[in-house]
């Protein structure tokens, strides 16, 4: 018998800087925020899966801020898809049987950290030699292809950016709450070109954390009322492609857990309502759209010249700031944009609601690659 | 430069430097599906899984498939350079520095015919002071 899972708690701590405090007290501090949600304690959490990139035993390291119970911690690294793998694997222990209420936090702390994505070592320095594996050049490039493919604009790519940072003005937990007009865009300084600084998301600190639970456990506790269904999970790794992995490929691994996720979930593409997808470079939201079936194969710039990504449009797509200007504290992401699905499907999103959403899309991308994609709906 | 210097060593395993110190580029292709890999040993291929592979000497000409100008690098990168990742023609895709053409956007168009080329590897030694060639991308 195979019972739907529930997250019945979730937070996520303001993305910015917390220069006096260390990754286990971030991820305390949003695991608390989960639990409190929940209505439950330490003390009844089962299991844990944690995720940071740049720490190790961060789950257990969180327990001994918040309540060193013995449970099975888990600890996870998967790029930029930590959080959403955690919670994809929290879903898998409680399906399992083994488990009614588990804890997913996500937490990283890259304030002051620059280019993330260091060039292979060797006898001799490779970056530049190899091209560059500098995140924006790798995403400058997807982006050059997708424009091959298109006839995407490098106006395009900073208009995905002006939409972005114009959403995260509504957002109080978004670190960037500032309009960037198409000319500032284009203009900002470039990293790689097609790639400009306000085209490239933000390191920050964050962290991110959730509770789910059975539907036996949400019944028993009474938390229906609040509880938000994962209709749908997926974590797909890069299949086979001939450029991959010397020009990483992010797009059929997107492909791939998108459809995973729909099959799953019996959603259609046209039911769902928001979406929140892996802007880490302005360029790449385009392809993600298809890649996402949020549009037809080639019409990705189509749809954002239409508005219809926009707050207000037919499917809003980082409404949260996205990436681009929430900031991307890259194990908390996953989880950050289920917060944010779970704050809209709750109608408590404030400014910047999507109105009557009832179904909403997550989506992530870790470069190396995996993507996971999660389908919420309002219990 | 002294009498005693090693010669150049390859700066990747998929550059062979013969005696005579010319460089060419070697690379691994399955029997079965003919996939290619800029590697020299290989236990499975990531298409098929098969396990059978052939060395081979993959062309020196090839496209332009995407390509980025990095304005700011790594640390001891010296910027600006041209990000390029190039289909051989008949060889393994190949990511490397596009030289030879100004690093304006007009000059990386997808499609445009390249070649390889093989140059010191930008002054970089190792540890014991040897000296590297590396690969390097020019119009045709």
């Amino acid at each position: 018998m195979s019972q739907d899972v529930y997250i019945t708690g979730i937070e996520m701590l303001k993305f910015g800087r917390y220069p006096d405090r260390g990754p286990p007290q971030l991820g305390a501090e949003a695991a608390l925020g989960a639990l409190d949600e929940a209505g439950i304690a330490i003390a009844d959490i089962q299991a844990m899966y944690a995720g940071s990139v740049f720490q190790s035993m961060i789950g257990q390291r969180i327990l001994q801020q918040i309540g060193q119970t013995g449970i099975q911690v888990v600890n996870i690294t998967n790029a930029c898809a930590t959080g959403a793998a955690c919670v994809r694997e929290g879903w898998i222990a409680i399906r399992s049987g083994e488990y009614d209420t588990v804890l997913c936090v996500g937490v990283e702390q890259t304030t002051g950290m620059g280019l993330l994505g260091g060039a292979k070592t060797g006898p001799i320095p490779t970056d530049g030699l190899l091209g560059s594996a500098t995140m924006p050049s790798v995403f400058g490039e997807a982006g050059i292809e997708y424009a091959a493919k298109t006839g995407a604009t490098i106006e395009d790519f900073a208009q995905v950016a002006v939409k972005n940072h114009h959403h995260s003005t509504m957002n109080p937990k978004a670190y960037l709450q500032k309009e960037t007009p198409l000319d500032v865009v284009l203009n900002a300084e470039v990293i790689a070109w097609p790639v400009t600084k306000l085209m490239c998301s933000v390191n920050v600190d964050g962290a991110a954390a959730c509770v789910l639970m059975s539907e036996r456990k949400v019944k028993e506790l009474g938390l229906m009322g609040q509880a938000i269904r994962i209709r749908g999970t997926a974590l797909a790794s890069d299949p086979w492609q001939e450029r991959d992995p010397t020009m990483p490929d992010v797009n059929t691994v997107t492909r791939l857990a998108a459809d995973k996720a729909y099959a799953m979930s019996g959603v259609e593409p046209g039911d769902i309502d928001l979406c929140e997808l892996h802007d880490c470079f302005a360029p790449i939201e385009l392809p993600h759209y298809e890649n996402l079936r949020l549009c037809e194969d080639g019409a990705g710039v189509e749809l954002l010249r239409s508005g219809a990504t926009e707050l207000g449009g037919r499917i809003p797509v980082n409404v949260s700031g996205g990436l681009l200007s929430k900031g991307h504290p890259i194990a908390a992401t996953g989880i950050a944009n289920l917060y944010e699905l779970s704050l809209h499907l709750r109608g408590k999103a404030g400014d910047r609601q999507v109105a009557g959403a009832k179904i909403g899309m997550a989506h992530v991308v870790g470069l190396g690659t995996c993507s996971a994609v999660h389908i919420l709906e309002k219990a | 430069m002294s009498d005693t210097a090693n010669p150049p060593k390859a700066a990747f395993p998929f550059i062979k430097i013969d005696a005579g110190g010319r460089a060419s580029l070697t690379a691994v292709r399955c029997k079965a599906c003919g996939s290619w890999y800029a590697e020299t040993h290989r236990l499975a291929c990531a298409r098929c899984g098969k396990r059978e592979f052939e060395t081979a000497e993959p062309t020196l000409t090839g496209k332009l498939h995407a390509a980025s100008i990095v304005e700011r690098g790594f640390p001891g990168t010296p910027t600006p350079f041209i990000s390029a990742v190039v289909d051989l023609d008949d060889g393994p895709v190949l990511k490397g520095m596009l030289r030879g053409v100004a690093c304006k956007p007009g000059e990386i168009p997808h499609g445009r015919r390249v070649k390889v080329v093989f140059d010191d590897a930008l002054g970089r030694k190792d540890a014991e002071g040897n000296s590297y060639v590396s690969h390097f991308f020019e119009p045709a």
